[in-house]
């Protein structure tokens, strides 16, 4: 069959066909030989460094508060600055901040739209951002008058052609970066609404994303339906590594804390841990017993461990290091769907489907 | 797309492409793809502005003849022709067209589906179908109308999703500015005209196929770190924070999650007195620790005072605050960068290689975010190599270190069962307003309260 592609014009010399063969061959031959020179430089696994590590001993974490109050699944939650303020969004469109401490109510809002499927906390304390199926995120600056409209404040900074996954402020509240269910993330200018860089990349829709604790804070990775991991440059757009060794979506991926590795939770409920530095997996976290998808993870203060929220209601703590499960936490009654440790590591909090909020410590 | 707005509509650009080189008859879809790379290129590319479209104001485009200008060959008309027919840009005018004018007429880059992308959901097809069918009844095209069908017997369990979605959109569209309702529907419009199966298709597999193969042979050049070096680097920094991490260790005087006491809190606010040894133990660990804890910064500053050398750390905190503030302050602070750091005598001059200088001050003439990146990456090596070091060293870090508190660990109560009140603390939010309330009440008199959270 000879090409060309559109009547009008004549460029191809070469059919199409045996261009687009020929270009497989060459894409198969040339990952193989990627995954060869990634092996190379793999001489030994991660609990096989770990064996000169002291083992964990038993885990005791509880539930210290829980913070009733949404009449809908929890979607998602993030931490203030100040350690004890958080805010959480849910299904029937209510974003809530709280004082997890007193577990008092600080400010709720209600969206035009249901699910709010991400909701940041911007780093002075003083705005929270939320968007879900309305395409868009939208920043809202906290006020202490009880008699004021927080929603009449409310101000559009994100547009997106489908659903916002995800959102976070970079490192002041000027910046934020979505990602989104039309395959792209984005960065925005709070101010002006102004779209200043865009992430293509995934080849579906983007779940989450992570930005690094890097001297040069330029980073950030996302995760998505496609599988892969990937980690971009946030000033030219481009993407600098790829991940693909999950079996299905990946829902969350957060960095380790020295910013040399991150870890990713999938739908094929494994966590897994990635090295920036040596461009591999290094660790799988599962077992056996656990074949319900990991919604949400995150790290304790020192990366030594990892806690994952479960489809199947239950948190495990991992072992970074060596690899084990090192404690199961029960509680919720239904999906955990979302999961952060607090700023300085003295807690962490949990959302799920059963409508509540629990910090465990 | 990408938005860096200049005063002068073409630019030299001139300067930039190599491409002029590879632009021939034969225009295969991987020089494309290097051609689109180099005319997105931040500091050589194309300079996108505000383009008119008879009454309109289309953000972040280009004309056509710019686009032309960009090459300054006799084979960019063709070039240029074959970006558009194969969309890696769209007009504006005329959008079922698909050429390139060598004139006023506005384009865009589209967004990129064609390359790393199978079907990006965003342009769904059912969708796209169902919303034309929805807007205009009976106006699909032959080919429209068979793959309507075709997609409606395939998924017909979801098609009331599908028609949802659609309505939808075509409701969110409404509501948006005139501008963004003409880019999003030609944009849209575009896409759906190159993508006309089954031809397209394949066209479209190659070029996928072309930016993954690209991908590979990137990732092939890119240097790794063998696993044992990486893998040492996760036992030590573990080791390293295991006493800084409460969940691991426990914390002093008591975790207030599990005590209700929030002693901990108060000794570890922003600013205190007298802070706790972990925390100044912590500024040793690395030098990002020393700069994220505001205490101390403010202790480096000190020291940096005494060895003549603090102009740096001013220099590095004036860059920060460009590349995380508002985008309308930016040229603002560049300007005063360049006063107070940068030009010849300036009252806080920072010591940057000339090429580095030279590099900046160039880049200062077309101010964006990252205009202070290398000066400001180069600054903050010079610290982290010389002053952190010393600094660590020096008396006035070893002084802070031995007066430092160890909390006493909180006795556990005799009636376990009784609960300490909680108490609340004051909303950043509040305390921000208040501050602020109190800066503009000071009147200028000097007293600059620290405007921001007190954790």
């Amino acid at each position: 069959m000879r090409s060309p592609p559109t009547p009008e014009m004549a460029t191809q010399e070469v059919p199409l066909n045996e261009t687009l063969a020929h270009l497989k061959t060459e894409s198969e031959t040339l990952k193989s030989k990627l995954e060869e020179e990634r092996a190379k430089l793999h001489d030994v696994e991660l609990h096989q460094v770990a064996e000169k590590v002291e083992g964990l001993g038993q885990f005791v974490m509880k539930t210290r508060r829980t913070l009733k109050g949404h009449g809908n699944k929890v979607l998602c939650m993030d931490w203030c600055k100040d350690k004890r303020r958080i805010v959480s969004s849910s299904q029937d469109g209510k974003v809530i901040v709280w004082d997890a401490f007193t577990t008092n109510k600080e400010h709720a809002v209600t969206m035009p739209c249901t699910w709010v499927m991400a909701c940041a906390y911007a780093p002075s304390g003083c705005a929270v951002a939320c968007g879900g199926l309305d395409n868009k995120c939208s920043v809202y600056p906290l006020s202490l008058d009880k008699n004021e409209n927080l929603a009449a404040k409310k101000k559009s900074v994100a547009m997106h052609t489908n659903y916002l996954s995800a959102c976070s402020f970079t490192n002041s509240d000027m910046q934020i970066l979505t990602s989104s269910g039309d395959g792209t993330c984005a960065l925005w200018d709070v101010e002006s609404g102004q779209l200043l860089q865009s992430f293509h990349g995934h080849a579906a829709d983007v779940l989450c994303l992570d930005l690094a604790p890097s001297e040069t804070g330029n980073t950030f990775v996302s995760g998505g339906c496609d599988k892969k991991a990937n980690v971009w440059d946030m000033r030219s757009g481009q993407c600098i590594q790829s991940f693909e060794t999950h079996e299905s979506d990946i829902n969350s991926v957060r960095y380790y804390p020295s910013g040399d590795a991150f870890a990713s939770g999938s739908d094929d409920a494994t966590c897994r841990l990635y090295d920036l530095r040596a461009d591999r997996e290094v660790a799988i976290y599962s077992k056996d017993s656990i074949i319900f998808g990991v919604s949400s993870v995150d790290f304790s203060l020192s990366g030594r461990l990892l806690f994952g929220g479960y489809n199947d209601y239950t948190i495990n703590v991992w072992d970074v290091l060596k690899g084990t499960r090192v404690s199961i936490l029960f509680g919720h009654e239904n999906r955990v769907s979302t999961l952060r440790v607090s700023p300085d590591g003295t807690a962490f909090c949990t959302g799920s489907w059963d409508h509540t909020l629990r910090i465990w410590a | 797309m990408f938005t860096y707005v200049c005063v002068c509509v073409c630019v030299c650009v001139c300067v930039c492409v190599c491409v002029c080189v590879c632009v021939c008859v034969c225009v295969s879809p991987l020089q494309m793809e290097k051609v689109i790379v180099a005319m997105q290129d931040p500091d050589m590319g194309m300079k996108m502005r505000n383009q008119r479209l008879l009454i309109t104001v289309i953000p972040h485009a280009m004309t056509g003849v710019c686009v032309l200008l960009l090459w300054c060959s006799t084979e960019s008309l063709h070039l240029g022709n074959m970006l558009v027919k194969y969309g890696y840009i769209y007009p504006l005018k005329e959008p079922r067209c698909l050429v390139l004018r060598p004139d006023e007429s506005p384009y865009r880059f589209q967004v990129r589906p064609l390359s790393m992308s199978i079907l990006p959901t965003f342009y769904n097809p059912a969708i796209y179908l169902a919303k034309k069918n929805i807007r205009k009844q009976g106006e699909l095209m032959e080919y429209e109308k068979e793959r309507y069908s075709l997609l409606h017997k395939r998924i017909n369990h979801t098609w009331d999703f599908v028609v949802m979605q659609a309505r939808e959109q075509l409701r969110a569209s409404k509501q948006r500015r005139k501008a963004d309702r003409i880019v999003l529907e030609c944009q849209e419009q575009a896409y759906w005209l190159i993508n006309r199966p089954p031809v397209r298709s394949i066209t479209l597999h190659c070029i996928q196929l072309y930016c993954a193969i690209e991908a590979c042979r990137k990732a092939l050049g890119r240097n790794r770190v063998k696993s044992s070096i990486c893998l040492e680097g996760f036992l030590k920094y573990s080791e390293q924070y295991l006493n800084h991490d409460p969940i691991m260790q426990g914390c002093l005087p008591s975790n207030p999650w599990i005590s209700d006491d929030t002693a901990h809190w108060t000794m570890n606010a922003e600013i205190v007195p007298v802070p706790t040894r972990l925390r100044v133990e912590r500024w040793s660990f690395s030098f990002m620790e020393l700069l994220n804890d505001a205490m101390g910064r403010r202790e480096f500053m000190t020291y940096l005072e005494k060895e003549f050398s603090a102009e740096n750390l001013y220099f590095w905190q004036a860059c920060e605050d460009i590349r995380h503030g508002e985008s309308s302050k930016i040229v603002e602070k560049v300007e005063d960068i360049y006063k107070n750091f940068l030009a010849p005598g300036a009252a806080r001059w920072v010591n940057i290689d000339s090429k580095t200088m030279d590099k900046t001050l160039e880049g200062i003439k077309r101010p964006h975010r990252f205009v202070m990146d290398d000066a400001q990456m180069h600054i903050y090596f010079l610290m982290k190599k010389d002053s952190y070091p010393r600094y660590l060293k020096s008396d006035l870090y070893k002084n802070m270190l031995a007066k430092a508190i160890v909390p006493q660990e909180t006795k556990k109560s005799v009636f376990p069962f009784m609960r300490r009140q909680r108490h609340s603390s004051p909303s950043p939010a509040q305390t921000a307003t208040q501050a602020a309330e109190e800066e503009g009440l000071a009147k200028g008199a000097g007293a600059n309260s620290a405007a921001g959270s007190h954790f």
